[in-house]
């Protein structure tokens, strides 16, 4: 019950070579902690998913590393550094975006502020960054759709554009909420792609999935979250039947759920 | 006066470039202030500017238009960072802020003004210009003063241009950029005190707020991307503020203040029912042409369908036939198809009546509206 692999995270902690380090970490709304004590580590150049219930403090965590909400407790390091300094190294895309849907800007001016922190203050942005933007939103398959005001796209689309939005700050370490939320089967298929594409390249992507069925094809890495860390690790060890009941307790009938793992070694 | 009289006219000219420069001013941080959904922020402001201008007056002892103005922008920035500061330490929303703020500031002023009167005696101190407002009294000095806080301003939203823009749009984002966002929207609110105390002379603090919204509303609905709605904005404000100052220089001593924010209210009006895309009387024309577009198609494809159904591509439908189908006239839509060529009359060897056969055109339409969708595929 409260299995919590401290000894070996311990080993790691101050491995300067991860991507993101999360260290007794606690997050509370109103005196209510919705994370608790959080170790977490994300090796570079993974594909990370992080699942867990509703309300299991997915969103919370994130929002946590990028500074949107306060700490109780604990610090995060992102490639060695406090997220302050390694800021630019970072893109995030919302589980919701909160903008006024109906605020005069295209598709395009959207993408565009993905380069604003590259830009710096008073440098305005220019052909090259148009480009950018352009090539990005080809990417998400929306550059069709670059001079529409971005109340006239469907929510799937608008969830592409700040998609493309993250890829232009080209980034070491994606964190995405749901980046697949809403969009449909043959877009969720490209968004993979894309994401293993950046995978590739060596950078680090980080994505809050709730599709159980699909982590073991699309992740590599895992996380599963539930207040707590359940588990953490290569998806292979850590995508057991006994780390989703311990996550997700009766609330789901674990259709085809991974060969148990010996117990334990889905933790690390 | 003859309009050469009017326009060569020393008070009218000073009027309407002080117009003119609070309308552009007013016009582009108003803008901004709409679209933050702050649009009670200017009526806050101006509201709380009067307590500002009294104590001004008590400070300086007399009339004088630089205390006045330094105490309105000073109690002016002092409400905004209230409201700042309540919609973030409590969970009031920032209606709720706006409202309380603006009536104690507002009331505060009031009393104060009251309190002044009743000093000053008889010899008023002419503070309640400062209400409704009150062009004739601006000099060529106050365009001036007017004409550098208006530069200072527009200078400020052109040097940082796209991270106003950000922290308009997207204040969250902004903050993972780093950017300092309090800071930001504390400079956008503060300047749209500056164009509060600009406008306080001509206008008055009760119908200011209209000059702030005013413009930016009536943009929105002309424009899809930020940088036009900022430009059109200023234009409709200074536009406005040129003609309250003509209209009241022909018009028998019609205030100028009250005048240029109808002024600006027509500009509202007219951009609300006409704008295209966004416009009322727009949108109702484009939904009656898209209501007959669709009643065409479906009896394009009706035809077509008989003619399918009839192994006969020139298939000659009956008009009473086709009425019985749809249940009601498509002599309307028959006659507009026929009017674009996708379908012609025909005679039918047997019956009488009316028929109409697809032409090419027409076939080839149909075969488009039945292959349908213009989904999208990355
Ligand atoms: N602004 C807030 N104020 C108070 N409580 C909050 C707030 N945001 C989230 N919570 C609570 O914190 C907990 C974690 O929320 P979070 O959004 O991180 O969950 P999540 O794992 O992302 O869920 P989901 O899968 O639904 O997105 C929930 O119990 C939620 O009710
Ligand atoms: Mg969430």
């Amino acid at each position: 019950m409260f299995f919590r692999p401290r000894a070996e995270v311990q080993g790691r902690l101050h491995e300067p070579g991860l991507a993101l380090h999360v260290e007794d970490l606690t997050v509370s709304y109103h005196a209510r902690p919705v994370l608790w004590d959080i170790d977490l580590d994300v090796p570079p150049g993974v594909m990370a998913a992080i699942v867990g219930p509703n309300g299991a403090g997915k969103s919370t965590l994130i929002k946590a590393v990028l500074e949107l909400v306060p700490k109780t407790a604990g610090h995060v390091r992102v490639f060695g550094a406090p997220y302050a300094r390694a800021r630019k190294r970072v893109a995030y895309v919302p589980q919701r975006s909160s903008v006024d849907w109906d605020f005069p800007t295209t598709a395009l001016d959207v993408v565009m502020m993905g380069r604003y922190g590259h830009l710096g203050w008073l440098r305005r942005p220019g052909r090259e960054t148009r480009a950018q933007a352009m090539a990005a939103l080809g990417q998400v398959g929306m550059a069709a759709y670059a001079d529409r005001q971005i109340s006239q796209l469907s929510g799937g689309q608008q969830q592409r554009v700040f998609l493309a939005r993250a890829l232009v700050q080209e980034a070491d370490l994606y964190l995405l909420d749901e980046p697949m939320a809403g969009v449909d089967a043959t877009t969720e298929r490209a968004i993979v792609k894309l994401l293993q594409g950046l995978r590739d390249r060596g950078r680090t992507v980080v994505v809050v999935h709730h599709d159980l069925q699909t982590v073991r094809r699309y992740y590599d890495w895992m996380v599963i979250l539930n207040v707590r860390v359940i588990a953490q690790g290569p998806v292979a060890e850590v995508h057991t039947a006994e780390n989703l009941r311990r996550a997700y307790g009766g609330q789901i009938a674990l259709i085809d759920a991974a060969p148990e793992a010996p117990a334990g070694a889905g933790t690390m | 006066m003859g309009l050469v009289e009017i326009l060569s006219d020393h008070t009218l000219q000073t009027v309407a470039i002080g117009a003119a420069i609070l309308g552009a001013v007013s016009g582009v941080l108003g803008a901004f202030a709409v679209l933050r959904q702050q649009s009670l922020m200017g009526d806050a402001l101006s509201h709380a500017a009067l307590p500002g201008i009294c104590l001004g007056f008590l400070w300086a002892g007399s009339r004088d238009l630089g205390a006045i103005l330094g105490g309105a922008l000073a109690a002016g920035a002092l409400a905004a960072l209230t409201v700042m500061a309540m919609t973030r330490l409590t969970r009031l929303k920032t209606d709720a802020a706006l409202g309380s703020v603006l009536s104690f500031y507002f009331a505060l002023g009031i009393v104060l003004l009251t309190l002044i009167q009743r000093q000053a005696g008889a010899g008023q101190a002419g503070l309640e210009a400062f209400l409704f407002g009150q062009a004739a009294a601006i000099l060529r000095e106050d365009l001036q003063v007017m004409g550098v806080l208006a530069l200072a301003s527009l200078g400020a939203v052109a040097l940082l241009w796209k991270e106003f823009k950000l922290v308009t749009f997207d204040p969250v984002f902004a903050r993972t950029l780093g950017l300092p966002v309090v800071a930001l929207e504390a400079v956008l609110t503060v300047m749209v005190a500056v164009a509060v105390v600009i406008g306080l002379q001509m206008v008055g603090v009760v119908l200011m707020a209209a000059m702030i919204v005013a413009p930016a509303v009536a943009a929105r609905q002309w424009v899809t991307r930020l940088g036009p709605m900022v430009v059109i904005s200023a234009a409709i404000g200074m536009g406005a503020g040129v003609t309250g100052a003509l209209i009241s220089a022909m018009g028998r001593g019609l205030a100028t203040g009250p005048l240029v924010v109808l002024a600006a209210s027509a500009a509202v009006l007219v951009s609300i029912l006409l704008a295209p895309g966004r416009g009322v009387i727009w949108d109702w024309m484009k939904r009656r042409a898209e209501r007959r577009a669709l009643g065409g198609q479906r009896v394009l494809t009706a035809i077509h369908a008989l003619a399918a159904e009839h192994g006969d591509p020139e298939y000659p439908a009956e008009q009473s036939m086709l009425d019985v189908y749809f249940g009601g006239g498509t002599a309307a839509a028959l006659d507009r198809l026929e009017a674009r060529g996708a379908v012609r009359r025909a005679a039918h060897f047997r019956t009488e009546g009316v028929h109409w056969v697809l032409t090419p055109q027409g076939q080839a339409e149909a075969e488009d509206i039945l292959a349908g969708g213009e989904g999208d595929r990355p």
